[in-house]
């Protein structure tokens, strides 16, 4: 009984909470890592642009609400992708073809080109506040909760709770959908082919007679599809307050480099590590081992390694021993 | 001649003689410039409110009138706050200092000129625990109640109600520590036991990782002492998800509608305090303030008005407008025993001192001393019933 309650305990604030945190934080860094790997540069403005496409997923589902339409037990959130998606993907593509494509045409070094995107980072943070304001915005209905954490107690008897919310779920499987369809995209499709090809060898690919503005804007269409998600899906679970996404800029970054820039598999296992590690490492463990020491030997402390306020410094710290220790990350990406 | 014209100045700014028909002068020195520039005319005419009727009634010392000067003391600059105090005690020669407003300048001023000139200082505004244990020699009062007593408020609740385990978590700021400390020193001494006291970060989107530290501790109540559309919303949020803790203590940062109306019944039980507490005295100067056109919910109004009420009051008291005679009985006037006196009955309260006299000031704010001069101050039991603050009682 000890030990379930032990298991359960660390599914519901260690396991689940990460899994849910991983799979957005994965979504996020896939994008950060396909504008990589094709536009050669790290985008600053990804944040904002998970903010962006989560403000207008927002926008339509308060318009959807006010129409009475519903998906109940599910969020009308989800219906309201398909617009906010157009949205975005247009709004990717007109900065596209407003600041990179000039950069692009002169060639300009890389770090040009971040200094440009962190440009596009603070007007588009401007652009988010002064449409929909700097407070918390909620946009969550439909069932809240898949199991609650006092009837999962009532159902099993157990001292402990395990509550999952209908966010954490909906993240996990689309993340599941999003990535396979990804790796479809990118395997078997010829469009696909010609984006890979173009990442790992720019001129060959070229020569082969790529379009590398269609290989770009591919890039783009995909980034804005992959943001939008992921930052409706964070706002759904969490909450939507447009500073939060600036934030999210560093363990984007870090999952990213750590799986290996340019590498999709490489953000995808970046992303759950980041989020394992930021959880695990600042999660005390006094209660657990309460249950699975024997009387007299359970700890006094909270068994805590780091204080919950340094989170981020824990993507940071794996950033940095990444970077001194594997520069390439763990599925050998490029060096940074 | 001139000798002459400087001992008239001189003997204007002891203030010393008692001749009928003279003005004492107080110095009123609020943030009129800076970041509460806002609010501080309207502290200032409630004090000076509470100067005008004392002059009117035509009892004070036998016919004086005060007169307020104005100085600036900029919220935040303490050398502006303390150069401004320092012109006051020696260029206007004032009796007493009503002010300052924050809690910074308004430390500077005490120690660097009001106590070292022995001028009484009376702050309507400053709330910061440490001017508690500053060295004031009896010289600073203040009317509005430090932060650490709401914490001693809630420790008593507590107590009353035998919760005896609690975890709080606090915004990481001035605000949330002091009253976080206060709190858990209060606790202990009434026998109760904090488990975890842990800062919270505003303006995340998710707390679920400190919600999984505070409910490590077993604590079955969880002390918020954030802002409720900060991150105490978040905690209370991710800690109802998870299931970690169903029994919430609320402090007045948490205090407020938007937070009942986005948690609905899930907040049931959860108790809180919050400064303030309608008092009769409160709705008579409320009447008051709104005649003379001052906003009468403004912040502080009150604690002006009581201030400038007191600082008249010990003046007759003492018989004479006497620097150190202000001193010694402002406490006496203020607290029991006595004739009571609200706000509005300046005139009585003076009379009765006229006569030799007791008067105990209760004012708009229910105004009552402790031993280093400042209110206790009134505050609000709620407790969350059916998705609604309620008021239980007040303390």
């Amino acid at each position: 009984m000890d030990i379930l309650n032990a298991l359960v305990l660390l599914f519901n604030y260690v396991i689940v909470p990460s899994v849910a945190y991983g799979s957005q934080l994965a979504l996020g860094a896939l994008g950060v890592t396909l504008v990589y790997g094709t536009l050669r540069f790290a985008n600053f403005a990804h944040g904002e642009l998970m903010a962006f496409g989560a403000m207008i997923t927002i926008l339509c589902t308060w318009w959807l609400q006010s129409l009475g339409v519903s998906i109940a037990p599910l969020p009308t959130a989800l219906l309201a992708l398909g617009p906010a998606i157009a949205v975005t993907v247009a709004i990717v593509l007109i900065t596209d073809r407003t600041i990179y494509r000039f950069y692009r045409e002169k060639r300009s070094a890389p770090a040009i080109y971040i200094i440009a995107s962190i440009g596009v980072m603070f007007v588009m943070n401007g652009l988010i506040r002064f449409i929909i304001g700097p407070g918390d915005r909620a946009f969550g209905d439909g069932q809240r909760y898949i199991i609650k954490a006092r009837d999962f107690r009532d159902m099993t008897g157990l001292s402990e709770g395990l509550g999952i919310k209908t966010s954490q779920g909906i993240t996990v499987l689309v993340t599941l959908f999003l990535v396979a369809a990804l790796f479809w995209f990118l395997q078997k499709t010829r469009t696909g082919k010609s984006m890979r090809a173009y990442a790992d060898n720019r001129d060959l690919a070229l020569l082969s007679g790529i379009n590398p503005e269609r290989v770009v804007m591919y890039s783009w269409i995909i980034t804005a599809v992959l943001a939008t998600i992921a930052g409706a899906l964070y706002g759904l679970d969490k909450s939507f307050k447009p500073f939060t996404y600036l934030q999210l800029l560093l363990p984007l970054f870090a999952a990213a480099i750590v799986g290996g820039i340019g590498k999709p598999v490489g953000a995808i296992v970046g992303g759950f590590v980041i989020a394992f590690s930021e959880v695990t490492i600042t999660y005390p463990y006094k209660k657990f081992l309460t249950y699975l020491m024997p009387e007299g030997m359970q700890p006094s402390g909270l068994v805590q390694l780091l204080s919950t306020d340094y989170k981020f410094a824990v993507s940071f710290i794996i950033l940095v021993i990444v970077l001194m220790v594997r520069p390439t990350g763990i599925m050998k990406g490029k060096t940074v | 001649m001139k000798k002459t014209l400087l001992a008239t100045a001189i003997v204007a700014a002891m203030t010393t003689s008692a001749l009928a028909g003279e003005e004492v002068k107080v110095g009123v020195i609020l943030g009129f410039t800076g970041p509460i520039e806002s609010l501080t005319p309207d502290m200032a005419a409630s004090a000076e409110l509470a100067f005008k009727e004392a002059s009117a009634s035509g009892q004070l010392l036998g016919g004086k009138t005060i007169k307020p000067i104005r100085k600036d003391s900029t919220c935040i600059d303490a050398a502006v706050a303390t150069a401004n105090a320092e012109a006051l005690i020696t260029a206007e020669g004032v009796a007493a200092i009503f002010g300052a407003d924050c809690s910074g300048v308004t430390g500077a001023i005490a120690n660097n000129v009001a106590v070292p000139n022995g001028v009484v200082m009376i702050s309507p505004s400053a709330t910061s625990p440490g001017l508690s244990t500053i060295k004031d020699n009896g010289f600073f009062f203040r009317t509005a109640p430090s932060d650490a007593r709401q914490g001693q408020v809630l420790a008593s609740v507590l107590q009353r109600r035998g919760i005896k385990d609690v975890a709080v978590t606090f915004t990481n700021n001035d605000y949330g520590k002091g009253l976080a400390n206060s709190f858990a020193n209060a606790f202990k001494a009434v026998g109760g036991k904090v488990s975890i006291s842990a800062a919270h970060e505003d303006g995340k989107a998710d707390y679920s990782a400190e919600v999984g530290a505070l409910a490590a501790t077993g604590s079955k109540y969880l002390a918020v002492f954030g802002y409720l559309d900060q991150g105490g919303k978040g905690i209370i949020q991710a800690s109802i998800d998870a299931g970690a803790f169903s029994d919430f203590i609320l402090a007045d940062g948490m205090i407020g509608e938007s937070l009942t109306k986005h948690f609905g019944k899930d907040l049931n039980g959860a108790i809180g305090t919050v400064p303030g507490g309608k008092t009769e005295g409160a709705q008579v100067f409320a009447t008051m303030a709104d005649k003379s056109g001052i906003k009468k919910d403004g912040p502080y109004v009150g604690e002006s008005y009581d201030a400038g009420a007191l600082l008249a009051l010990a003046m007759q008291a003492a018989g004479s407008a006497n620097r150190s005679g202000i001193q010694t009985n402002l406490m006496k006037i203020a607290n029991a025993p006595g004739t009571k006196i609200g706000p509005g009955e300046i005139a009585k309260g003076l009379k009765v001192l006229a006569s030799g006299g007791d008067v105990d000031y209760v004012g708009a704010t229910n105004v009552e001393f402790n031993k280093v001069g400042e209110v206790l101050g009134s505050f609000k039991e709620l407790e969350v019933k059916n998705g609604k603050f309620e008021t239980i009682k007040i303390h």
